[in-house]
C-alpha cells in the first residue's frame, strides 16, 4: 500500500497506542480517588467485554471501578428453545439453513447446528448476510431459511437482504427473525436493581444505528450516566474517564465518545429500512433475563408468507427449557455474577464443550474470561 | 485435456501419466528403477514423517498444493534437525481434473525438491469418480538425516529465549481472503525452511525446540511447548512481527493473527545467551525475525501488552468462524 493513501491501519492504530492508554490509566486513577462510591459500570455490549479482557483493561483500573458484564451477546441471550427452532428447521425436508458465525456452535436442548451439520443437515455459516442471495440463486429448488440473529447492528442487514431478494424476484428465502433490542434489557436490569449498576458504557455499533438518543431514559428515569464508546482500548479507557468525571460532578447525561461513527439520532436510513419489514414483538424470552416486553422484532404480517416462524409454527417448540443446572449464564447476563463465580467455569464448561451460551460466543463473558484471563 | 478414470486404471494411460509427467519431473534413479519399493541407504539417526494436503483453493498467491506438499513434509523433517532426503508421494485425483493443472502442481513440486536436493523415490496415483475427492489430495512422506539431535518440545527451561523466524499469519490470511472473496496482494509464506535450520546448526547454535507454526498458528505451538515442558511462556505483544495486510484482514474478519496458519514460519527456543546470535542468523533470511519472549515459571502462555497488562494466549478452539458484529 502506498504511503500517501489512508490505510486500514490508520483506522485503529492510534486507538491502541500504548502511551495514550498509559496516560488515560494514570488520569483515571487520579480522578477515581474523588468518587464517593465505587463506580459499577456495565458494558452492555459483548464486543466491549471482549475488548476489556483482550486488552487487559481491568488490570489498568483502580479497585473502585468495577465492570459488570452485560447481556449484549446475541447468541448468549437466545433461549434454548429458540436454538431448537434452528435445529428443527435445519432438519425439515428440502431446507438449507443459513445463519451467522457463532450460532453454529451454540448448544440447544439436545444438539447444536454444528452437530446437525455433521449428521448431514445443510447448514451454511455466513460471513455476510447478503451471501444468502447467492445460496438461494444456486439452489432454486430448495427453501433457504435465514435464521436471523443479533442486536440492532445486524438487523439492517436482514432488512437489506429482504429488500434485495424482493427486488430481484427471489422467492425461496424465508426468515426466522430473532433480532433483539438493546434498550429494553437495560431497563429490565435497572428495574431489577440487584446488579447495583451506576454507570453504562453504551454499545458501539448498535448506537451507530439507533443513535445515542436511545439511552436518554437511563438519565431521565434512573439518573445513570451513559457514554457511547468505540471498541478499541483507547475508546474504552477514554469512556471510563468520561464516566468518572460525570460521577464526580453528579450530572448524569448521555455522552458520545465514539464520535467517529455515532450520532445522537443514529442512522435514519437504516432505521427506516428496518421499519419497512419488521415491527416490535409484544414480548420475547431472553436467556437469563426472562420475558421482557417489547424487546425484540418480528416480521410484519404482510410478509407472513416468508416468515419461517409462522410457516413452521406447528413443529417449532415453544416450551421454556431450563439451562444446565450448574450453568450460571443467567446470573452473568443479569450482571449478578462473574464467569469465575461459576462452579463449572473452565472445568466442565469450556469453549470446546460449552454448557452455556456465554462460553460459546466470542462476545460471551465466559468465553472472553476463558481466552484472556481468569 | 482432462484426467479421466482411465488414468488411474493401471494400464496404458497410467503408464503415460507416470512416465511423461512424474518421471520426467521427479527424475532420479531410485524412482525410475520402477520396482515395487524404493531401496534406500541411510546413515545414522533418521527422521520420518507424513502429511496429507487438501486445500481450497489449490492455487493461491505465492504457491499451490504441490509446493505446499513438499514444503510441509520437508519442514516437519527440518524442525527435527533433519536434512530432507527422500520423499514418497500419493496423488488422489478427482476425474475431470485438468492435466495442465496437474502438470503445474508437479513442476512446482520438482522445483522445491531441487532447492534442497531431496528426491521423490516412490509414489502412487489414484483417479476417483467426480465428487469423491475435492479436485486433488496429495500425501507426502519424508525421510531425513538428523544433523542435530535432541530437538524437542520437552526441552524448554526457565530463562530460554523464544524467537520467530518472520512475520506471522500469512498463509491463513491468503486462504481466508480467497474464501471470502477479498482481493489482496498478500502472498503466502509457504517456503522450505531447511536452509534456515542448517544455518543455525552450522553456526553451532544449540537448538532446544523448533516447530513450524502451521495450523493453529503460533498460539498452538506456544501452548504445545508450554504443556510439553511444563513451563510458562511470556510473549511481548509488540515484538511479534505482523504485516499490515495480515492485521488489516484480521480486523475485517475478526480473527487473531496468532491463531492463523503459516507454511514457512517457525518458532525457535534457544538458551538466553545464544538468542542474539540466533536472531542475527534468522535475519539473514528474513528481516522480520524477532525475539518475541522467554520461558518462565508457571504453566500458561501469557501475552504482555505494551501498556503493562497481561492476558492468556489460548490454544485456538473449534472451527474459525467470523464474528457476528
Amino acid at each position: 500500500m502506498k504511503n500517501e493513501e489512508l490505510s486500514l491501519k490508520d483506522l485503529y492504530f492510534k486507538f491502541r497506542d500504548p502511551e495514550t492508554i498509559k496516560a488515560l490509566a494514570k488520569e483515571i486513577k487520579k480522578e477515581a480517588k474523588k468518587l464517593k462510591e465505587p463506580m459499577r459500570v456495565m458494558e452492555i455490549c459483548g464486543g466491549h467485554t471482549h475488548t476489556i479482557m483482550k486488552y487487559g483493561i481491568k488490570q489498568l483500573l483502580p479497585e473502585n471501578i468495577v465492570f459488570i458484564h452485560g447481556p449484549g451477546c446475541p447468541v448468549c441471550v437466545m433461549p434454548k428453545e429458540r436454538i431448537d427452532h434452528a435445529i428443527t428447521l435445519a432438519n425439515q425436508e428440502n431446507i438449507i439453513l443459513a445463519t451467522l458465525g457463532d450460532m453454529i456452535r451454540v448448544p440447544g436442548s439436545k444438539s447444536s447446528l454444528a452437530k446437525e451439520r455433521a449428521k448431514g443437515a445443510d447448514i451454511r455459516p455466513l460471513h455476510s448476510t447478503l451471501d444468502v442471495l447467492q445460496i438461494a440463486k444456486d439452489n432454486p429448488d430448495k427453501k433457504v431459511v435465514f435464521f436471523a440473529i443479533g442486536f440492532e447492528t445486524t438487523t439492517p442487514m436482514t432488512a437489506a437482504l429482504m429488500k434485495r431478494a424482493f427486488s430481484e424476484g427471489i422467492k425461496n428465502i424465508y426468515y426466522h427473525i430473532n433480532h433483539v433490542l438493546v434498550p429494553p434489557p437495560m431497563r429490565a436490569i435497572m428495574d431489577g436493581g440487584e446488579a447495583k449498576i451506576n454507570a453504562f458504557i453504551g454499545p458501539s455499533h448498535v448506537s451507530v444505528i439507533i443513535g445515542a438518543k436511545s439511552y436518554e431514559f437511563l438519565v431521565n428515569d434512573y439518573k445513570t450516566p451513559v457514554v457511547v464508546a468505540g471498541f478499541e482500548p483507547v475508546d474504552v479507557m477514554e469512556s471510563i474517564l468520561m464516566l468518572v468525571r460525570q460521577k464526580i460532578k453528579n450530572e448524569p447525561k448521555v455522552e458520545i465518545q465514539y464520535k467517529r461513527a455515532t450520532t445522537y439520532e443514529g442512522n435514519i436510513l437504516a432505521q427506516k429500512m428496518i421499519d419497512e419489514f419488521m415491527e416490535v414483538r409484544d414480548t420475547f424470552r431472553w436467556r437469563g433475563l426472562g420475558d421482557i416486553p417489547k424487546s425484540a422484532l418480528k416480521l410484519k404480517d404482510e410478509y407472513a408468507e416468508f416468515d419461517a416462524e409462522k410457516i413452521y409454527a406447528d413443529v417449532l417448540p415453544d416450551k421454556p427449557i431450563d439451562d444446565h443446572k450448574l450453568c450460571i449464564c443467567g446470573k452473568i447476563l443479569k450482571g449478578l455474577a462473574n464467569p469465575t463465580d461459576c462452579p463449572v467455569f473452565a472445568t466442565a464448561c469450556t469453549p470446546s464443550s460449552p454448557l452455556g451460551s456465554c462460553m460459546v460466543s466470542d462476545e460471551g463473558a465466559c468465553n472472553a474470561y476463558y481466552r484472556y484471563g481468569r | 485435456m482432462k484426467i479421466t478414470l482411465a488414468y488411474g486404471g493401471g494400464g496404458e494411460e497410467t503408464q503415460k501419466l507416470i512416465k511423461d509427467l512424474f518421471y520426467k519431473n521427479f527424475s532420479n534413479e531410485i524412482l525410475e528403477s520402477a520396482e515395487d519399493a524404493a531401496v534406500l541407504e541411510l546413515k545414522g539417526k533418521t527422521a520420518y514423517t507424513t502429511d496429507s494436503f487438501t486445500i481450497s483453493p489449490i492455487f493461491f498467491n505465492g504457491g499451490n498444493i504441490g509446493k505446499l506438499s513438499i514444503a510441509g513434509t520437508c519442514n516437519d523433517l527440518a524442525m527435527m534437525g533433519a536434512k530432507p532426503k527422500y520423499l514418497s508421494v500419493g496423488f488422489m485425483i478427482e476425474e475431470g481434473f485438468e492435466f495442465s493443472d496437474l502438470e503445474k502442481i508437479v513442476k512446482s513440486m520438482a522445483n522445491e525438491l531441487k532447492k534442497i536436493n531431496a528426491k521423490i523415490v516412490c509414489g502412487d496415483t489414484k483417479v476417483v469418480p467426480a465428487g469423491s475427492v475435492d479436485k486433488i489430495f496429495i500425501n507426502t512422506s519424508g525421510i531425513g538425516e538428523i544433523k542435530q539431535d535432541n530437538i524437542s518440545a520437552h526441552n524448554l527451561n526457565k530463562g530460554d529465549a523464544i524467537l520467530v523466524s518472520r512475520d506471522i499469519g500469512r498463509h491463513g490470511t491468503v486462504v481466508m481472503a480467497h474464501r471470502y472473496g477479498v482481493e489482496s496482494d498478500i502472498e503466502t509464506d509457504c517456503k522450505l525452511l531447511w536452509d534456515e535450520v542448517k544455518a543455525l546448526i552450522d553456526a553451532g547454535i544449540n537448538i532446544k525446540a523448533l516447530r513450524d507454526a502451521t495450523r493453529g498458528g503460533i498460539s498452538a505451538v506456544l501452548n504445545e511447548w508450554s504443556e510439553a515442558s511444563n513451563v510458562g511462556i511470556e510473549i511481548e505483544e509488540d515484538k511479534i512481527p505482523i504485516s499490515d495486510e495480515v492485521i488489516g484482514l484480521c480486523e475485517i474478519f475478526g480473527f487473531e493473527p496468532m491463531d492463523l496458519a503459516n507454511e514457512g514460519t517457525f518458532i525457535l527456543a534457544v538458551e538466553d545467551k545464544e538468542k542474539e546470535k540466533a536472531l542475527e542468523i534468522l535475519k539473514k533470511f528474513n528481516k522480520n525475525a524477532s525475539i518475541i519472549g522467554k520461558v518462565t515459571e508457571g504453566e500458561k502462555v501469557v501475552l504482555k501488552s505494551p501498556w503493562g497488562s497481561k492476558r492468556y494466549i489460548e490454544l485456538p478452539k473449534g472451527e474459525l468462524l467470523p464474528r457476528i458484529c
